[in-house]
């Protein structure tokens, strides 16, 4: 039997090893490697990374959403049971009944040809035992508490009628109905304006407080990580490169990757100065060596950086680093 | 006054963009409705022979004009209508459900499933429509049962590829992912979520294929592989008046005019049923 690693709490999601590949076993392309995290009960966790780092690929493979020729391997414990070798049945009880998903592009993500309380009532009906009048009121009800107004009338409105902050809001709907303990948040704010990511981004943290729920947040948006998380895995062509508390990382970032993209965030005050990038370009999959796959861009290289690749070591209290040259990138 | 001209502009508006659909839809509205109830329309007996009144060019008593055996033209046109919409509707209906069904459980599954339906497409479209059609009648003896039989053989693998390639579409979607997050079984996907969306285009070429059918069907009647004489049928009267068009012209023509009606009705349908789905996405 497989066991949940030991730990002094025990992690409500535990992921270990995760690795997506695609291609063919002789040229191989590894869209994530070995990614390792856990979320706590109740924590708000952040993944970010650039496009393409394999961020929104790990929280698919998740939920087992990613699909042949692709191939997953690795442990996804979810309150001590493998998701990887539940039996189907046992998945779609977890989909949705216990960890829920929302997604980038609310559009697309509703089904255009269903109005949104049927599909609110369908996700009630497929978890949970209401009658079809319960149905009716607890979609009301949740229409209510993500903060659309006028629920009564607008929950026969089909996604189309909805503006898009609305149809986030209708997405995460459908997506508590079924009381989940977790949710699995996909860039859900990159679609939005900054206004209307700001109301769903406190309608998130809210809800977590009041239904008692941990949050995974994949986004690029290292300003919505400071708002929003507990704590943060960064993470760099498939592998997590830096974990730990967010106000740690945001202090004293311990990779020099992460040290990178805190200062390309354009920072207030200093009006009209360039903004500092990252030099280079991130890795393609065809093209992984055999070291750090951040190496050929980083200011710390040092030659054991190119020997392999660095293991995710923890270096101080909760928070590790993939980082041969941490002290140094602390001391900037 | 204002909220009257507002609305006025509203719905001329609504139609200006819709008149395909709706004039369409009337039209088809009036064929059903002759279909249902032919006797309405006419007084005479569309079998019933008069002698007393052959091939009589049109006039007040006989719009249409008579046949070679005194019958009236206009009458057989309208009874006809009754046999040509059943020809619409029987050899499309099993195509259009059967089609439906494999192209989503292929166009989902793929695999195998798809791979065994590819040949079979290409088997049957390698063959033009008119002549495996007519060679399936030949084989088992002609009449209307036996033409349902033979397109719906054929038919449906055109809506299958059409719904086969929209599902495949679909089921990439992020509203699909979203489904399978929220923990719903493949067959509530399949056709609670991915069919609704994916069966527009096979709706729009059903429209098209009534009247594709209809002309099939007044094909093979013209044929003697279809409706069989003396039943009223758009290509049986059309045969029935071939041999006289030099000097009984609207033995032929009438029903030809029927023909072309119920086409542009269908299309019309169809052009306009495709517009508003186009609109909605």
């Amino acid at each position: 039997m497989n066991q949940a690693p030991a730990g002094g709490r025990e992690p409500l999601l535990s992921v270990r090893g995760l690795r997506v590949a695609f291609g063919t076993p002789r040229h191989e392309l590894v869209a994530v490697d070995g990614v390792d995290f856990d979320v706590q009960p109740g924590e708000v966790l952040g993944l970010a990374g650039e496009s393409g780092s394999g961020k929104s690929l790990t929280l698919r493979s998740i939920l087992r959403l990613v699909k042949p020729p692709a191939r997953v391997g690795g442990e996804v414990f979810w309150r001590g049971r493998d998701i990887m070798r539940m039996a189907q049945a046992e998945v779609r009880r977890v989909r949705g009944g216990e960890i829920a998903m929302i997604f980038q592009e609310p559009m697309s993500a509703l089904n255009p040809v269903l109005t949104v309380g049927m599909q609110i009532r369908e996700n009630l009906e497929e978890h949970t035992d209401l009658d079809g009048a319960g149905r009716q009121a607890r979609a009301v009800e949740l229409l209510d508490l993500v903060g659309i107004p006028a629920s009564k009338s607008r929950i026969d409105d089909y996604p189309h009628q909805f503006s898009g902050g609305m149809r986030q809001r209708a997405m995460i709907a459908i997506a508590l109905a079924s009381n989940p303990r977790l949710l699995l948040a996909d860039e859900p704010t990159t679609a939005l304006d900054v206004t209307i990511q700001d109301q769903i981004l406190k309608l998130i943290l809210r809800l977590r407080r009041d239904l008692n729920m941990s949050v995974v947040l994949v986004t690029h948006d290292l300003g919505v990580i400071a708002q929003t998380c507990d704590r943060l895995a960064v993470m760099y062509a498939g592998r997590v490169v830096e974990a730990g508390p967010v106000a740690d990382i945001f202090a004293q970032p311990r990779h020099a990757y992460t040290l990178g993209l805190l200062n390309s965030v354009p920072r207030g005050g200093a009006l009209r100065q360039p903004l500092s990038s990252i030099a280079g370009q991130p890795p393609l999959l065809s093209d992984q060596q055999g070291g750090c796959a951040f190496a050929p861009r980083c200011p710390f290289v040092v030659p054991e950086c190119a020997v392999a690749k660095p293991p995710l070591v923890g270096i101080a209290p909760m928070h590790d680093s993939a980082c041969l040259q941490h002290r140094k990138v602390a001391q900037r | 006054m204002t909220f009257a001209t507002l609305t006025s502009a509203t719905i001329s508006r609504a139609v200006g963009r819709r008149w395909t659909l709706i004039i369409g839809s009337i039209l088809l509205g009036l064929l059903i409705l002759v279909a249902l109830v032919p006797g309405f329309f006419t007084s005479y007996d569309p079998l019933a022979f008069d002698y007393k009144a052959i091939m009589q060019p049109p006039s007040a008593a006989h719009p249409f004009g008579t046949d070679n055996f005194g019958r009236d033209v206009l009458t057989r046109v309208i009874w006809a209508t009754r046999i040509d919409i059943q020809i619409a509707v029987f050899s499309t209906v099993f195509p259009l459900v059967f089609g439906t069904i494999v192209g989503t459980l292929t166009g989902y599954y793929g695999g195998w499933l798809d791979a065994i339906f590819g040949r079979l497409v290409d088997l049957v479209i390698t063959f033009p429509f008119l002549v495996i059609v007519i060679a399936i009648v030949a084989v088992l003896g002609p009449g209307l049962v036996n033409m349902y039989i033979a397109v719906s053989a054929i038919g449906w693998v055109f809506y299958a590829q059409l719904v086969r390639a929209e599902i495949r579409v679909q089921k990439q979607s992020d509203y699909a992912a979203a489904a399978r997050v929220l923990g719903y079984s493949e067959m509530r996907l399949i056709f609670r979520h991915l069919l609704p969306n994916s069966i527009t285009p096979a709706i729009v070429y059903w429209m098209t294929d009534m009247a594709l059918a209809i002309l099939l069907g007044s094909s093979l009647g013209y044929l003697g592989l279809g409706a069989q004489p003396p039943t009223a049928e758009w290509g049986v009267i059309i045969a029935d008046g071939k041999n006289f068009m030099s000097t009984a012209w609207w033995m032929s023509v009438f029903p030809g005019i029927a023909i072309v009606v119920a086409g542009v009705t269908f299309s019309m349908v169809g052009d306009g049923l495709a517009d508003l789905f186009r609109r909605r996405r």
